[in-house]
């Protein structure tokens, strides 16, 4: 049996990209890992979501909308949501440049700067804060050069955007890293064979082999930018209507013992990163099948 | 002795199904104590107290089996107070809770863990020790800060912790405040805004006390921080006396951090009678002498009296004699939409 369907696949045609396999598999098992995935989101992720949603439910509707629109409330979703999408766009930008130098070119020590780049990964949030923050202030290594200019960074909502790229950038280059060094040069070689100048054959034949990599990195970036706390909150003043991050709303509420109210908040939060990742998969698809045309 | 971690996620376990797979999953990842064949304790408290009761444990450990040749483990677990709070609603199974502010061990009480009378079973309140908020300011007091009142002058940078996350940030809030009320006379107007051009002199609300002492010594911010006095004068001790000077305000709150057996869980372990032990040593000579050398007010008169610390001209005021009882201050000042919300966010 299983012999028999490893000969059919081995003299199957090569697939398409984009049409769904017909054929009997090697390794077969789609109802239990189904059934494994099932079960291991919903006690992984779907469970606590739930947990989430059902201590909101306590709250009556006119409680839960005043929680949610109150000033601060407010101000704090337009930080983070606005600081983490453009924190993600400016790790976007630089994390290809960072991939495509590590991808298509040696030099010396280029396994030891990729190295580092996970190092944002390993690193614990609040250790990141401080070294941030301690740069950054007035008396730091970067900040004494930025305050004469009348730039202040540390604890500003600039401090936060720092943060954010800090903790975000090894996701846009470990997700465009592999994508690149698949990518052979040949096409680009064939692009400017075909007389193609530079800019075209980066715009039109590199980055439409990249844009959907540098959109799940993007999208995580992101993702990871919203939940941050750890880091943030040291750099940040959280100065109120100024520079409270949406998480430390929700710590302000679990410090009255208002769960309720933090898991309101907590909600919110998850519901537009839900709509706002979703759109991104959305996105992603749509140019990975314009991609193929 | 082992340090257990505070679980980070606990949340309280009242409603659903979730919670309370969440608070099992959690439990399973705790280290099984009840399991050994020694008895062993777990003293939930806030975050500053490391010290302290790195000192004390031993100590207590050695007098109980001294008295009762029986070995003791004592475990500790630290965070924010009011988080260390909820982490005990949530099932952590603390035999006792040594907090900073009397509102976190009320708000456990309610949950029906501890018999509301917790307060009435050791002496002074069921406070082993006092502190209070003074003020650290840079060498030479470049701005001439003598008192409250200087800390409201425009151009005068005040460093102090988020009231609404921090007990060490209520607590400064509470002393300006009543600082203002004697002022004037008993004014609670006038109060509201001496506060609001405090607030208003704020550059950095950090999320905790040790934060607060960080962004005023290491980033340079700040012409004063107030904060704890035994944390000003650690602050003294590991940073040199040549760079920061304290200076006393003619009055302050007394802080009085309490503590208190968890009756639901000392009954179910079977550790009552060693739960309250720990907490009767605190009050002992020995016991409050350890807590004198950490730059606390012991109760003890002899360990005041030999302590390093030399409290300044500063009168202290408690907060249910001059402001209110804590359960009706925390509700007017700091709930969403109270006193504080307003003034900070119009400062």
């Amino acid at each position: 049996m299983v012999s028999s369907s490893a000969t059919e696949t081995l003299e199957a045609p090569p697939q398409l990209p984009g049409r769904p396999p017909r054929h009997r598999r090697v390794i077969p098992g789609f109802g239990l890992t189904l059934g494994i995935t099932v079960t291991y989101l919903s006690l992984i992720v779907l469970l606590p979501l739930a947990a989430v949603f059902l201590q909101t439910a306590t709250l009556t509707f006119a409680q839960f909308w005043a929680t949610i629109t109150s000033a601060d409330a407010v101000a704090s979703y337009r930080l983070s949501f606005g600081a983490s999408l453009l924190a993600a766009a400016i790790n976007t930008v630089f994390g290809l440049m960072l991939a495509w130098c590590l991808v298509r070119y040696t030099f010396p020590g280029r396994r030891l700067v990729d190295a580092l780049v996970d190092l944002p990964f390993a690193l614990p949030t609040a250790v990141a804060g401080i070294a941030l923050t301690a740069l950054y202030a007035k008396n730091g290594w970067i900040g004494q050069y930025l305050e004469p200019l009348g730039i202040k960074v540390a604890f500003t909502p600039l401090g936060i955007l720092v943060a954010l790229i800090f903790i975000g950038l090894p996701f846009v280059v470990r997700t465009v890293q592999p994508v690149l060094e698949d990518l052979d040069t040949e096409y680009e070689e064939a692009a400017a064979s075909l007389g193609a100048t530079r800019w075209q054959a980066f715009t039109r034949v590199v980055l439409p082999a990249l844009t959907p990599a540098l959109m799940t990195g993007f999208a995580l970036a992101f993702a990871r930018a919203v939940g941050e706390y750890g880091s943030v909150i040291f750099i940040a003043g959280n100065i109120p209507l100024v520079s409270e991050i949406t998480p430390l709303i929700i710590i302000k509420k679990l410090e009255q013992f208002d769960i309720a109210g933090a898991t309101a908040i907590a909600s919110v939060m998850l519901v537009v990163s839900f709509i706002l990742l979703f759109v991104i998969n959305v996105l992603q698809a749509w140019t990975q099948a314009r991609g193929r045309r | 002795m082992r340090i257990v971690q505070p679980p980070a996620h606990i949340r309280t376990s009242s409603v659903g199904l979730g919670w309370a797979l969440v608070t099992a999953f959690i439990a399973a990842m705790m280290p099984v104590t009840s399991a050994r064949a020694e008895t062993a304790l777990l003293n939930v408290s806030y975050d500053v107290t490391r010290e302290l009761y790195k000192d004390i444990n031993p100590a207590f450990i050695n007098a109980w089996k001294a008295s009762t040749g029986a070995t003791i483990t004592l475990n500790q677990s630290h965070g924010g107070s009011s988080k260390q709070a909820l982490a005990v609603m949530s099932g952590l199974e603390a035999d006792v809770v040594t907090m900073n502010q009397q509102t976190d061990i009320d708000a456990i009480a309610e949950r029906g863990l501890i018999k509301p009378d917790w307060a009435s079973r050791l002496p002074n309140a069921a406070t082993p020790y006092t502190t209070t908020m003074i003020f650290l300011v840079r060498k030479g007091n470049p701005k001439g800060i003598a008192d409250w009142g200087d800390l409201v002058k425009p151009g005068t940078s005040v460093v102090i912790p988020n009231p609404k996350v921090t007990g060490n940030g209520r607590f400064s809030y509470l002393a300006a405040w009543g600082y203002a009320l004697q002022s004037s006379g008993g004014k609670p107007e006038a109060a509201k805004e001496f506060v609001q051009k405090l607030l208003a002199n704020v550059p950095v609300f950090d999320g905790g006390g040790r934060g607060a002492t960080t962004t005023f010594t290491q980033r340079d911010i700040g012409d004063v921080l107030v904060t704890f006095e035994n944390e000003v004068n650690l602050i003294q001790k590991e940073l040199g006396a040549d760079k920061f000077e304290i200076v006393y305000p003619s009055i302050s709150i007394e802080a009085a951090p309490p503590v208190a057996v968890v009756d639901a869980v000392v009954d179910k372990k079977g550790t009552r009678k060693q739960a309250e032990a720990y907490l009767a040593f605190l009050f002992t000579p020995e016991a409050q002498a350890i807590i004198a050398k950490h730059y606390y007010r012991p109760r003890d008169a002899a360990a005041l009296a030999a302590a390093p610390l030399k409290p300044g001209r500063t009168k202290l005021f408690q907060v249910e004699k001059l402001i209110g009882e804590w359960k009706k201050v925390q509700a007017e000042h700091f709930a969403d939409g109270g006193i504080y919300d307003q003034i900070v966010i119009k400062r």
